[in-house]
């Protein structure tokens, strides 16, 4: 019997990783789990992909998939520049990033903010967990106020919302999801591989040694009791011939950049993502109850991204022959003329 | 009249008689915005034009208009083209400065100066213009928000008559400076004329300098550093230029936006065959250079001292991972703000090991603008041929001043880009490991993402030969090895040094950058006033080459001179070479931020080598106290 293969003929095993060195249970080996199956069932040619990371627990996690991808383990909280280097070099590679509510949300908040300014098209994802990991449970920027350390220490300062953060920057994807709900997850996750512009989410992904106990707000048992979608998610990619039939009213329709289609089935309140002021304002609503808001959250399916805007030539800069890159001596000649 | 007077005048006559020609320096005070430097650019130029080799120094403020401003400009036979210490010819436009300005003038100087300011009173071993500045610009520009602007021209004007500059290459180079603009070109020529013409009425030449024309300029360019360094990079073929505003780099990174919109957009399609993001900071600049470097691009940035400290952490990175990376660091006097718009050579050993961990870096120094122009060219070479950062070390005079220099030609190699795997040698190799040394030069080959070749993952300094992740001793210990045997082997691929042995020369200097061009002149100076001989060495590059140990082998006493205060290209020559040799080593130091000037580098060796000397004083006198004895 054949194995399975995915629309370019790829078996899963070629989207698989090294083995996961983080702690059992982790919620970010369940994102690399969804990270395999998106790319996989989407048919992303893992040649053509970049993985990138800053530093922390969640930095480390590129290296448990897509194995047959090229990686960049950065320096902390500098991962998008680095990104946005690979891309101007070379505007065909996909681009994915992974980052940490401390990677982002402290030492890296600079560059966060002027990624999602830029609007580069990659898929940058924050495994939150609300605590420094690999320096051993500390706080970080995104844990909720009143929230508890394991030793008891109370957080007193209020939490970046990484999520309204990326939409009044300019992000033009950007979505919240729980690393314990497969489904709603792998759907964001290949929607967003049908993006073009930065795609930005926030994955709450419990840390089970040192921020899954009572008094933390990022644990399984909270994350699960609090999670608030705003709509139920299905996405249907460009070359599959799905219709998905609602009853008039029930959802909202997305074409993505690809052609691809986005379902947003109503929940209790209908919830329109083209609304950037609505979608903050649901955002500030949702967690003034104590809950957070996932699911894709803001959408601006055709904004130019940057890289558009550089007007680049087809073809990658990185191979660019030397004819195009260096200008004849006529135009030397023009240059030392103007000097004389 | 007194005794004194019949001295002077007599002084004057005798000066007359032997006219300073072509061989003097001017300097022009003004206030910062006040459109100096137009005039300052068309005085330079028409000298130029003259045939007369010259030079121009901007000395200026940390500040967009009001604070005093200082322009030098040297005219020499012997195309010397460093700061001349002492000032021959004062323009004194700024009334805040004009006083001491004067005051600090040698005898027989002369100055031309705005009338109110009753500088004759001063002195009476000088030779004085007073030229009413707004009584002149009042009928020239009947719009007066302008006449701030154009005022400024009719220095260029009464100069013009007093030194004996053809008014039509004024009139030319001011076409020049102007471009198109029809209206400031009306105008500027009006008050050019009126300059002109009221010395012409008013004032009988009582000073000894002259300008006379020569045929020493034909074809010559004037450039500033960060100009030609732009030029450089753009023949070099770089396609990623990711950078920070800082003084006095931006105007490297302006001109090369400005030549790569002109030359390098495809002209049928219209697209950039380049990108260019002016990036959040310095640390984001290093970063998107690092990540388009990777992903097989030429890339650069360019800073300043601080930048160079914010880029520490990534600098390092790019070290370890072997990702190639042009850095032009156009060096600044210190931190934050005090003399940020003045120049230094301070940030040697910063450089040198930027980052934690081990770290050695590669730096050029290049001392001309054809240096600026064929560096930044090499410099893309030996970064991706040596994957690694490369540093090209500029500093504020080289990079922000007009020098004149001839033409630059074009390249006459194709570019390389280092030890890329390819499918024919991957067949060859029969296993790829990233950090494999097979060639035994520490150089190992590299892949980029999309060639097709096999992948790895990019880390620090936590990896094996293969590039797998690795914390195993002896893992690292070969890696370190291997980077040690890398840098060993950039010894021999640098830019030589420039070695200039005198027969019997017992003295030897050591130079690099924009000193070049002082230390050249002081060696002139001692050999025709002291009769001794130098020899020179003039380092172009870092790591050192063996020919270093040899020069100081052939002198008795090698005399280094730099615009630091902390000796830092002795500190790194100190590492290579034996203690005896150590015991050889002098200090010539110059660190007021000012460009380094020939006298204040002769008055300092003659002093070590235990001549009396008599220091001139004076405003801009630049050298510091250098430290006599061994290392």
């Amino acid at each position: 019997m054949a194995a399975k293969t995915n629309r370019i003929g790829l078996e899963p095993i070629v989207y698989k990783g090294g083995k996961t060195t983080l702690c059992a249970g982790c919620g970010h080996n369940a994102i690399s789990e969804r990270i395999i199956d998106a790319f996989y069932e989407m048919g992303i040619d893992p040649k053509q992909v970049i993985k990138l990371s800053g530093i922390g627990c969640s930095s480390k996690s590129p290296a448990y998939f897509l194995g047959g991808s090229h990686g960049f383990n950065a320096v902390h909280g500098r991962m998008p520049s680095v990104g946005t280097g690979a891309l101007l070099a070379n505007h065909k590679l996909i681009a994915i990033g992974i980052s940490g509510d401390g990677d982002t949300g402290a030492i890296g908040i600079g560059q966060f903010v002027h990624l999602m300014r830029r609007n580069l098209p990659i898929i940058y994802i924050i495994e939150d967990n609300g605590c420094y990991g690999l320096t051993k449970g500390q706080f970080s920027p995104t844990a909720d106020l009143g929230s508890t350390l394991k030793t008891g220490v109370v957080n007193d300062l209020p939490p970046i919302d990484t999520c309204a953060l990326a939409i009044e920057l300019g992000a033009t994807f950007v979505g919240r999801s729980f690393s314990g709900d497969k489904k709603q997850l792998l759907s964001l996750l290949k929607a967003a591989l049908s993006h073009r512009g930065t795609v930005m989410l926030d994955v709450i992904s419990p840390c089970v040694t040192f921020n899954d106990h009572e008094g933390s707000t990022k644990s399984y048992a909270y994350a699960r009791e609090h999670d608030d979608p705003v709509e139920d998610v299905t996405f249907v990619p460009y070359f599959e011939d799905i219709t998905v039939e609602y009853e008039p009213g029930t959802a909202q329709e997305v074409t993505m950049h690809d052609g691809s289609k986005l379902y947003l089935k109503k929940l209790e309140e209908a919830y329109d993502p083209t609304d950037k002021i609505n979608a903050l304002k649901r955002l500030h609503e949702t967690s003034r109850r104590g809950e957070f808001a996932t699911g894709l959250i803001y959408i601006e399916p055709d904004r130019d991204d940057f890289l558009t805007q550089l007007n680049l030539v087809d073809e990658p800069l990185a191979s660019l022959p030397l004819e195009r890159v260096r200008p004849g001596p006529e135009a030397l000649e023009e240059i030392m003329d103007g000097l004389r | 009249m007194s005794s004194t007077d019949l001295a002077i005048q007599e002084q004057h006559a005798a000066r007359k008689a032997h006219r300073v020609v072509n061989d003097f320096s001017i300097q022009i005070a003004t206030v910062n915005g006040s459109g100096s430097q137009t005039a300052n650019m068309v005085l330079l130029r028409s000298i130029l034009l003259m045939g007369v080799p010259v030079s121009g120094k901007n000395m200026f403020p940390s500040n967009i208009a009001g604070l005093p401003t200082w322009y030098t400009i040297r005219a020499s036979t012997r195309h010397y083209i460093a700061r001349k210490k002492e000032v021959d010819f004062l323009v004194a436009m700024n009334p805040e400065t004009a006083k001491e300005d004067v005051l600090t003038l040698e005898p027989g100087a002369a100055v031309v100066y705005d009338e109110p300011l009753k500088l004759n009173a001063l002195r009476n071993d000088l030779v004085f213009y007073p030229v009413p500045f707004d009584g002149l610009v009042k009928p020239v520009c009947p719009d007066a928000k302008l006449r701030r602007l154009v005022r400024n021209m009719i220095y260029d004007g009464i100069l013009a008559k007093l030194l004996g500059i053809d008014l039509a290459h004024m009139e030319q180079a001011l076409g020049k400076q102007l471009g198109k603009k029809a209206k400031a070109i009306t105008l500027n020529t009006a008050a050019l004329k009126a300059g002109w013409d009221y010395a012409e009425a008013t004032f009988t030449k009582q000073d000894p300098f002259v300008i006379e024309p020569m045929k020493e300029t034909a074809g010559k360019i004037l450039i500033e550093g960060n100009a030609a360094a732009a030029i450089g990079c753009m023949m070099a073929g770089v396609t990623v230029l990711a950078w920070y505003p800082i003084t006095p780099s931006s105007s490297l990174c302006e001109s090369l936006i400005a030549y790569m919109k002109k030359y390098r957009v495809d002209k049928t399609t219209g697209k950039a065959t380049f990108a260019i993001v002016q990036a959040e900071d310095e640390i984001a600049s290093l970063g998107m250079v690092i990540g388009a470097s990777w992903a097989g691009a030429r890339s650069m940035t360019a800073t300043s001292g601080p930048g160079i400290s914010l880029m520490g952490e990534f600098a390092g990175l790019a070290y370890y991972a072997e990702a190639p990376a042009v850095i032009f660091d156009v060096q600044r006097v210190g931190p934050s703000t005090g003399l940020p718009t003045r120049t230094a050579q301070g940030d040697l050993l910063q450089v040198a090991f930027l980052s934690h961990g081990d770290t050695r870096h590669i730096m050029l120094f290049p001392s001309s603008v054809e240096e600026c122009y064929t560096m930044a060219q090499e410099a893309f070479e030996l970064a991706e041929q040596f994957q690694t950062p490369v540093f090209v070390m500029m500093d504020l005079d080289l990079g922000m001043n007009n020098w004149m220099a001839d033409s630059f030609t074009y390249p006459d190699q194709p570019i390389h880009r280092g030890k890329l795997l390819t499918a024919a040698k991957l067949k060859e190799l029969g296993e790829w490991g990233r950090y494999t040394d097979v060639d035994g030069d520490g150089i190992p080959y590299r892949t980029i993402p999309g060639d097709g070749m096999p992948v790895y993952f990019t880390r620090g300094s936590g990896h094996n030969a293969k590039g797998q992740y690795s914390e195993r001793p002896d893992d690292y210990v070969d890696n370190m090895d291997r980077l040690a045997r890398k840098f060993e082997t950039a010894r021999t691929r640098v830019p030589k040094p420039e070695i200039d042995r005198a027969a019997d020369a017992k003295i030897g200097f050591v130079g690099y950058g924009t000193s070049h061009w002082a230390i050249g002149e002081s060696r002139d100076q001692l050999r025709e006033e002291t009769d001794i001989k130098t020899s020179y060495f003039r380092v172009r590059a870092y790591p050192f080459n063996d020919e270093l140990a040899a020069f100081v082998d052939a002198n008795e006493r090698v005399y280094v001179i730099e615009q630091n205060r902390d000796a830092q290209l002795l500190q790194l020559m100190k590492l290579d070479l034996s203690p005896e040799r150590q015991k050889k080593l002098r200090r010539v130091l110059h660190y007021n931020g000012l460009p380094i000037d020939a006298r204040s580098i002769t008055d300092e060796v003659l002093a070590q080598e235990g001549f009396e000397v008599v220091k001139k004083t004076g405003r801009s006198a630049g050298s510091s106290a250098g430290m006599t004895g061994g290392e």
